[in-house]
C-alpha cells in the first residue's frame, strides 16, 4: 500500500472536505468536513432521511460526491479511478442496513467466500476463521443456515461477522442496533468496542440509537436536515452538553432542552 | 496491532508449544499470527488437552487467525460451554493479552439461542424416500388446491365478488397482449416459411406445390400456432408472474395484502389469470395469420400465385379446424397464467427462491402446454375432429 507523502503530519484515517452529496440536481447536503482519526468510533447521526446513508456510500464509494474530496490517510480516494479502487477498498468491512447476505449462501458460506477469495489459508483455518467470527456475534451453530431461516437481527448480526471477515482497518456499519432487542444491541456496543481495542479498527456506524452513541461514540458528524449541511463535529456528550446548535441539542436530548 | 500488518514483515512464523510446567498445561504463543502470513506451527505433546494458563511473551502480533485458532483447538477438546451446558465451567484464559482475553470472552459467551437450535440428524436413505414421497404427495395437492382456488376466484369474478384492481387488470392485459406482438410476429412468421420450404421439397417431387397452402394452413391453426404461442408466452409471461409475485412474497408484500383484508388470489392471480385466458386466443388467431402469411411468401417464391394460394388455403382449413387451435389456447393461457402465479405465491423469502420459482414456472407451464396437446390430440382424434 503505497504511504501518504512523507513530511506531512499524520493523516487522518479519513478526511471529508468540501463534501456536497446530490442526486441528480437535488442537493442531499453540503459543504460536509470532517475527518475520522485512527481507531475513532465514529457516528453518522442525523434525522430520518437527512442522507445519512447517502454520506456513508459515498465514503465507500457506491456514489460519487457531487463535489469534494474524501481522503484515506491522506490519499485522494475520491480522485482515484473506481476500477482502481482495490487497495482503499480491501481495507473496508461493510455491513448493509439489512445485513445483505447473498441469500443463496449459508452463513459460513457467506463469510468464507471473501476469505477463500482474498487469503491463501487452508481449508481448515477458514473453517476455524467463519466459526469464530460467528461466535462473536453469537451465532455460532449457525453456520449451515441461510439467510432465509434465520430472523432479521440475526441476519444484522452475521451481515457484521461478513463485515469483519477479512478484519479490515475500517469497519462501516449501517444501523447496526436498529430492528435489535436492547440486550442484543448492547452486546453490539461491546463487540465494536471490543473490536476496536484489540484489532485497532476504525469504526464509522450509521445510527440514531442514542443509548448506543453515547455509550460508544468518541467522536460525531450531526446532519442537520433543515439546513442541508453539518449541524456540529465533535464528541457526542460533549455536544449534547455544549453544543451551540439547538438542533444538535435537541437531537441528544430526544428534544428535551 | 494494525500497524504491523501493513509494514513489510520480516517476523517469525507463529508458532503454538504446549509445555508441561509444574503439573499444569501451558500454550506458549509466539510469532505473528496474520491471515496473509505463513500457516501456524503446532508443537508438542499436549495438544489434545485445553491449555491451564497461556504464555504470550514472544507474540509478535496478530489478527483474528489466533482467536480462531484458539476457539477452534477448545471446541476440538469440548472445552467450551456449549459442550457442557449447565455447569458455568469457562476454559482458563490465564495470560492472553487483555484485548486477545475479551475477543475470547466474547466469542466464548454462550449464544442466547442456543437451547433453540435443534440438532439436525442427516436422514437415511429409507429416510429420504420417504422425505421426497411426502414432498411429491404435497405437490400434488398443493396444484390441486391452487386449481380449485382459481375456478372458486372465476366464480366470485363472474357474480362480482371478486376484489381486484381494474387498472391492474388492464396493465397485465398489455404487458402480456400487444407487448408480446413483435416476438410472437416474429416466431409464427418464421414457422410458417419452415413448414412451407419443408413441404413444399417433399410435395414438389408429386407436382402438388400447391398442397402446401393446405398443409401450412392446417398445421398452422390446429397445432402450431397454438402451441408456439404458449411456448413463448411461458417464457415470456409465466416467468414473468412468477418472479413478481415471488418478489412480492419475498418483500412481505403478499401479507400486507391480507392484513388489510385483501384476498391475494383474487387481487394478484385473477386478474393475471383472465388476461391471459383473454389475450391468448386472440395472440392464437393472430399468429395463424402470420404463419400463413410466412408460408404465403414461399409459395410466391415457388411460383404459387398469392390469390391461388389464399383461396386453397380457405378451402383447407374449415372453421371446424381453426376453431379447434383457438378452442386449445384458452386453455393453455389458463395453464400458463397458474403454473406462473403458483409458483410466484409458493415462493421461499430470498432471492434465491424467486430464481428457482421462475425456473419451475416456465418448466412447469412448458410441460404443461404440451401434455394439454397431446391430451387434446388423443380427444379430438377419439371424436373424429
Amino acid at each position: 500500500m503505497p504511504k501518504p507523502s512523507e513530511n506531512s503530519a499524520p493523516a487522518a484515517k479519513i478526511s471529508v472536505r468540501d463534501l456536497t452529496m446530490a442526486y441528480g440536481s437535488f442537493v442531499v447536503m453540503r459543504d460536509l468536513n470532517f475527518e475520522v482519526a485512527e481507531k475513532d468510533i465514529f457516528v453518522i447521526m442525523g434525522g430520518s432521511g437527512c442522507g445519512k446513508s447517502t454520506l456513508l456510500r459515498h465514503l465507500i464509494g457506491l456514489r460519487e460526491p457531487a463535489k469534494g474530496t474524501i481522503l484515506y490517510e491522506g490519499e485522494d480516494f475520491t480522485a482515484t479511478d473506481p476500477d482502481q479502487r482495490g487497495d482503499f477498498i480491501r481495507r473496508f468491512g461493510v455491513m448493509y442496513q439489512s445485513g445483505a447476505l447473498w441469500s443463496s449462501l449459508t452463513l459460513a458460506e457467506n463469510i468464507a467466500l471473501p476469505i477463500e477469495e482474498n487469503t491463501q489459508l487452508a481449508p481448515k483455518a477458514v473453517r476455524d476463521l467463519v466459526s469464530y467470527k460467528l461466535s462473536l456475534v453469537g451465532l455460532s451453530g449457525y453456520e449451515d443456515y441461510y439467510p432465509a431461516d434465520i430472523s432479521g437481527g440475526m441476519n444484522k448480526r452475521a451481515g457484521i461477522a461478513r463485515a469483519m471477515a477479512l478484519d479490515p482497518e475500517i469497519l462501516f456499519l449501517d444501523e447496526p442496533g436498529a430492528g435489535l432487542d436492547p440486550l442484543s444491541s448492547r452486546r453490539l456496543d461491546d463487540l465494536i468496542l471490543r473490536l476496536r481495542d484489540s484489532l485497532g479498527s476504525t469504526v464509522v456506524i450509521v445510527t440514531h440509537e442514542l443509548a448506543s452513541i453515547f455509550a460508544i461514540a468518541n467522536n460525531s458528524i450531526f446532519l442537520d436536515t433543515a439546513t442541508r449541511t453539518q449541524g456540529a463535529v465533535g464528541n457526542p456528550v460533549e455536544l449534547r452538553d455544549h453544543s451551540e446548535n439547538p438542533a444538535v441539542r435537541l437531537f441528544l436530548r430526544r428534544g428535551e432542552e | 496491532m494494525n500497524e504491523c500488518r501493513q509494514m513489510p514483515r520480516s517476523e517469525t512464523p507463529p508458532t503454538a508449544r504446549w509445555k508441561q510446567d509444574g503439573g499444569g498445561v501451558v500454550l506458549e504463543l509466539s510469532g505473528a499470527w496474520h491471515h496473509d502470513g505463513p500457516a501456524a506451527v503446532i508443537d508438542g505433546d499436549a495438544s489434545d488437552q485445553a491449555p491451564e494458563s497461556y504464555e504470550t511473551a514472544k507474540l509478535e502480533g496478530f489478527d483474528s487467525t489466533l482467536p480462531a485458532f484458539l476457539l477452534a483447538h477448545l471446541r476440538g477438546v469440548g472445552k467450551t460451554p456449549a459442550a457442557d451446558a449447565g455447569e458455568d465451567q469457562q476454559p482458563s484464559l490465564e495470560g492472553l493479552p487483555p484485548d486477545l482475553r475479551g475477543l475470547m470472552d466474547l466469542a466464548l459467551a454462550v449464544p442466547e439461542e442456543s437451547d433453540a437450535r435443534g440438532k439436525t440428524r442427516a436422514p437415511s436413505e429409507l429416510g429420504k424416500l420417504g422425505k421426497i414421497s411426502i414432498k411429491v404427495w404435497e405437490k400434488i395437492i398443493g396444484f390441486a388446491e391452487f386449481t380449485g382456488l382459481s375456478v372458486l376466484a372465476l366464480g366470485r369474478f363472474f357474480t362480482g365478488r371478486a376484489r381486484f384492481r381494474r387498472s391492474d387488470f388492464w396493465m397485465i392485459v398489455q404487458e402480456c397482449g400487444p407487448q408480446a406482438l413483435p416476438i410472437v410476429t416474429l416466431i409464427s412468421f418464421l414457422i410458417g416459411v419452415i413448414l412451407a420450404f419443408v413441404g413444399n421439397v417433399q410435395l414438389a417431387s408429386f407436382g402438388a406445390s400447391l398442397f402446401v397452402a393446405d398443409l401450412v394452413g392446417v398445421a398452422m391453426v390446429r397445432e402450431m400456432g397454438v402451441v408456439m404461442t404458449g411456448i413463448i408466452m411461458s417464457g415470456r409471461t409465466g416467468a414473468a408472474f412468477a418472479a413478481h409475485l415471488g418478489s412480492m412474497k419475498a418483500n412481505e408484500e403478499i401479507d400486507a395484502l391480507k392484513t388489510f383484508g385483501f384476498n391475494p388470489f383474487d387481487f394478484l392471480v385473477l386478474p393475471r389469470l383472465l388476461a391471459l385466458i383473454v389475450m391468448m386466443p386472440l395472440l392464437t388467431i393472430y399468429a395463424n395469420f402470420v404463419g400463413i402469411l410466412g408460408g404465403m411468401l414461399v409459395g410466391v417464391a415457388v411460383g404459387i400465385p398469392p390469390v391461388l394460394y389464399w383461396n386453397q388455403t380457405l378451402v383447407a382449413v374449415t372453421l371446424t379446424t381453426a376453431s379447434l387451435g383457438v378452442f386449445k389456447s384458452f386453455f393453455f393461457g389458463a395453464a400458463i397464467a397458474m403454473s406462473g402465479c403458483m409458483q410466484g405465491m409458493n415462493a421461499g423469502n430470498s432471492s434465491a427462491a424467486v430464481g428457482q420459482a421462475t425456473t419451475r414456472a416456465v418448466v412447469a407451464s412448458i410441460t404443461a402446454v404440451i401434455v394439454l396437446d397431446s391430451a387434446f390430440a388423443a380427444i379430438f382424434t377419439v371424436l373424429g375432429i
